[in-house]
């Protein structure tokens, strides 16, 4: 095979691992929008914010710290103690639970009949609040998020490849992130298990039940309240995954929120109701997006990453206006 | 007792649908013009005038505009951003290239340049709604800065990829520029704020205003009447982006003098504005204004408060600054969701009885 | 009674359907359905639930285009249209469920109905004074005799969201008389309504029908208005025309019996 080629499925390999790295964020958006008909535009900085708790709670760092010290002049930042990965994973879930909670009570349950638009707002103000809270509680510089997961290239499939390239070409072998690879495993299985959840639990099919139809899921005595808490619980242990595998790539920072903005074109493909549609949308966007930047991007100054997922996302929905697996949107006149 | 309306009857269709149909809001409105004209001038410190009117009225302006589309035609647009850099741009590429232009001309220029982009890019409405809709105009918000950033043309070559504004002047005064005095600015964006208000006042209360209104609120039967909706949805694509335009142009050449395109004019501008809009009121022209000057005021008084008052260190207070507009945001939709204009116009209700509950 | 056979020989057919099939993927909705409509009648359509009336007033005002058939309207044919195109031809309409613009007052409401004759364009209503204002006025002047017309000049400030439904329904059709059209589609309009209701809604279709002339197609339930008020009635069922004729001839048709009336009412 030629080097090319193989840069070519290199190429289309590491997108389509990027584009489960999206779907990940892209699943609570759903979760979201399916159960309550709102579009989560915080479910990036709930990926953050359940990154920042995460390694604030392993390094025993002292929440509102900063703010302390400058009320009380006092310099403290740790306990001094280390939480064991897999307890502070669990007490991590925990906040985010309680979050949901919070969020359900004094945001949702007063927003109940407004148009969707204002839940969108209600949503980017929860974003903002967010964004603030977490860097006034666990400090805004830049955090390394170490759970054990590895990372860099994986040599052996380096070694391995390494003949594979044609005669008289220079080939290095095959380079795939090895944090890539188990972030996909670990998207798969969510996705899985998401699924198995939501069609044979009773849990699961409530879900689908509010999904479908608000008024009739109460009247057959489904508790809209206790669903959308469990709701927004699932979707923070989502974004609490999606933070680990974001911000054990590239450290817990500000930026982690944008990633939600990343998620928006795959939910346009995919349609905001589908689970397998955030997949498959991601997949579209992380191969669609790579591919592009390495053949095309060189040609016009690069950094084509920016816009094209958007651009993408906005062709095919002028094709078709609910997106790939969308629910029709269908107007009774 | 003093805000009467009875004994006021009109007697035209005319006076029926004024503006200010109550004489002492009439009154209160030439008196505001007054002030913003002849008295705020003689006591503008350079501060005041850089801190907070100048930005107030530039960025009133864009909510103005951003208003129209999102506010009046129910179409919800993230790509304020990049509107305003196509304006900030069109600016810079025609006060180089034709210096002996004015300014005035300059920038209704770029209005109309701007025009026309956010008509082509609003072409998507015509089959993408709602959500989807805000999706993609986030296609237009990210492509616009890439492309003005990417294409060398359009900052003239320059190393930086910065572009500044170069002087200008405006029946001998100078506006544009290091030498530039506030006051002169000032009263600049104040012109063209006045005037792009009753711009949109006179389009709102027409037929190409209830052509908007009829596509937000049931574009079906929008149609039954007769409303084109490709055309009711590019208008209102065009007319505001010529406002977003106007706005990113003397955001540019007025306020801040020079500008790099991701940064100035980045997602986070497209944010601010719809913040305005909603905090304001949708669909109002005096909403806009308030929501502007909310948003300007607001890390203004913040950082007075905390930094100047209590000595907080300034990225503790811009964290507090998140935290309280977020929350301000999710308050107001769940108490108001109609705006600080709903806010006014109930307050209004309740003075034209007093002393009387109701 | 020779009112309606005179108005027949004297009159044109303003609206032919001929041959009409309409499908949504596998449904058939609408088969081979043909009618006329003259220039100046009262004609009902009729029929049970789920019979296809309001799929075919869809198909009149250019929401639903017909697989197959030919339509009429005013002498031409008309080929592919979109409503709004339709609106400027002369036919307007109200719905089931109310299509008012939620937003607006019942004025402004009213005023988007004259949008076909509204003409000047965007550079004089941006500077507004002068030829636009005039414009507004006289349309201000003409929207507020349909005002009168029905009745509602107390809450013409009032934003249509907070009126009751029956108050809705009638702004709805003054915005459909503020077009002035030929033709008058009208979607159950005495729906929910009580008896009071009922006969102001009446009084008021027949005064729009004796004063104005417009030709006027509804869709009704209640027979004891059909019978009163239809010049002429078509009878649907499942797609299918199973009768067109005066009142009196359909009331004693066997197979609309059967289908729809059962028990006179």
């Amino acid at each position: 095979m030629s080097a090319d080629f193989l840069y070519t499925i290199e190429v289309i390999l590491n997108g389509l691992m990027a584009g489960v790295m999206y779907s990940l964020v892209a699943l609570g958006f759903v979760l979201i929008f399916k159960a309550s008909g709102i579009f989560n535009y915080a479910q990036g900085v709930m990926a953050l914010f359940a990154a920042l708790t995460l390694v604030g709670i392993q390094t025993g760092q002292i929440p509102f710290s900063h703010l302390i010290n400058a009320i009380f002049g006092t310099n403290i930042h740790h306990f001094g103690w280390q939480v064991p990965t897999v307890l502070a994973i669990a007490l991590t879930v925990g906040v985010m639970v309680v979050f949901a909670i919070i969020v359900e009570r004094y945001i949702l349950h007063h927003l109940v009949n407004q148009e969707p638009i204002i839940l969108f707002m209600a949503t980017i103000g929860l974003a903002y609040f967010m964004e603030g809270f977490g860097d006034i509680m666990w400090g805004s510089d830049i955090k390394t998020l170490d759970v054990g997961l590895p990372s860099g290239g994986s040599r052996w499939l380096e070694d391995y490849t390494l003949g594979w390239a044609a005669e008289g070409e220079q080939y290095y072998g095959m380079y795939l992130d090895k944090l890539d690879m188990v972030a996909s495993l670990v998207a798969i299985v969510l996705v899985v298990s998401l699924t198995i959840f939501s069609q044979y639990t009773t849990t699961g099919r409530a879900l689908r039940a509010v999904a479908d139809d608000h008024q009739a899921a109460l009247s057959v005595g489904i508790s809209l309240r206790t669903i959308w808490v469990i709701v927004w619980s699932i979707a923070g242990f989502v974004a609490l995954v999606a933070g680990i595998m974001w911000g054990a790539k590239s450290g817990v920072q500000f930026s982690l929120s944008l990633i939600a903005l990343k998620a928006l074109p795959v939910l346009m493909l995919g349609g905001f109701t589908s689970i397998p549609g955030a997949i498959v949308g991601g997949l579209i966007i992380g191969v669609g997006e790579k591919l592009f930047e390495y053949a095309i991007g060189p040609m016009i100054g690069g950094a084509t990453e920016n816009w094209f997922a958007y651009v993408l996302a906005l062709m095919f929905l002028v094709f078709r206006p609910q997106g790939l697996f969308g629910e029709k949107i269908i107007e009774r006149v | 007792m003093f805000y009467r309306e009875s004994g006021d009857f009109k007697k035209t269709y005319q006076k029926d649908s004024q503006t200010f149909p109550i004489k002492f809001d009439r009154m209160r409105y030439y008196f505001v013009l007054a002030v913003a004209f002849l008295v705020i001038p003689m006591f503008l410190t350079d501060y005041m005038a850089n801190a907070v009117m100048i930005p107030f009225l530039v960025w009133a302006i864009a909510a103005l505009g951003l208003n129209i589309l999102v506010g009046y035609t129910g179409q919800l647009s993230l790509g304020t951003g990049g509107f305003m850099a196509v304006g900030a741009y069109a600016t810079y590429k025609l006060m180089t290239a034709f210096p002996g232009m004015d300014m005035v001309s300059i920038i209704l220029l770029s209005g109309l340049i701007t025009a026309a982009v956010g008509a082509l890019f609003g072409l998507p409405s015509l089959r993408i709604k709602g959500f989807y809709l805000a999706v993609a105009t986030l296609a237009s918000q990210f492509f616009l800065v890439w492309l003005l950033n990417k294409v060398p043309w359009f900052y003239n070559y320059s190393a930086s990829g910065q572009i500044s504004a170069p002087q200008r002047e405006m029946f001998g005064v100078i506006i544009t520029g290091p030498h530039a005095t506030p006051v002169a600015a000032y009263i600049f964006c104040l012109v063209f704020a006045v005037g792009l208000a009753w711009l949109a006042r006179n389009l709102t209360r027409g037929r190409l205003g209830r052509s908007w209104m009829a596509i937000r609120d049931m574009d079906i039967a929008a149609e039954i009447i007769g409303v084109n909706p490709l055309m009711a949805k590019l208008s209102a694509f065009a007319v505001s982006s010529f406002f977003i335009g106007i706005a990113g142009s003397l955001f540019f050449s007025v306020y801040l003098g020079a500008a790099e395109v991701t940064e100035a004019f980045g997602i986070t501008v497209s944010f601010a504005v719809l913040f305005m809009v909603i905090i304001g009121g949708l669909g109002s022209i005096f909403g806009s204004f308030v929501g502007a000057a909310f948003m300007v005021l607001m890390p203004v008084l913040l950082k007075n408060v905390l930094v100047g008052g209590m000595g907080w260190p300034t990225d503790l207070a811009a964290h507090f600054e998140y935290i309280i507009v977020g929350g301000l945001i999710i308050i107001f939709l769940i108490v108001e969701p109609h705006g600080l204009a709903q806010m006014a116009r109930v307050l209004k209700e309740k003075l034209r009885l007093w002393p009387f509950p109701h | 009674m020779n009112e309606p056979l005179q108005k027949m020989e004297a009159a044109s057919k303003l609206l032919e359907l001929k041959n009409i099939d309409l499908s949504f993927g596998g449904v058939k909705a609408i088969s081979n359905i043909s009618f006329d409509v003259l220039e100046g009648e009262v004609r009902a359509i009729i029929g049970p639930n789920g019979a296809g009336k309001s799929s075919m007033l869809n198909v009149i005002n250019g929401f639903y285009h017909p697989q197959q058939g030919e339509i009429w309207f005013d002498g031409k044919q008309r080929h592919s249209m979109k409503p709004y195109q339709i609106a400027y031809q002369g036919i307007a309409r109200t719905f089931q469920n109310i299509a008012l613009f939620k937003g607006m007052s019942v004025l402004d409401n009213i005023m988007t109905g004259r949008f076909t004759h509204m003409h000047k364009n965007v550079l004089w209503q941006a500077l507004w004074k002068g030829p636009a204002e005039k414009e507004e006025i006289e349309n201000r002047e003409f929207v507020e005799h349909i005002i009168d017309f029905l009745e509602i000049q107390a809450i013409r400030k009032t934003p249509v969201g907070r009126l009751p439904y029956g108050l809705q329904k009638r702004v709805e059709l003054g915005r459909a008389l503020a077009a002035q059209p030929k033709m008058l589609l009208l979607d159950e309009p005495m729906a929910g309504m009580n008896v009071e209701e009922k006969e102001d809604m009446c009084r008021f279709i027949l005064d729009v029908n004796d004063t104005f002339g417009t030709t006027i197609v509804l869709i009704e339930h209640d027979m004891g208005v059909v019978m009163d008020i239809a010049d002429r009635v078509v009878v649907l069922d499942y797609g299918r025309k199973i009768g067109d004729g005066t009142p009196d001839v359909v009331r004693n048709d066997q197979t609309v019996i059967d289908a729809y009336l059962g028990v006179s009412h």
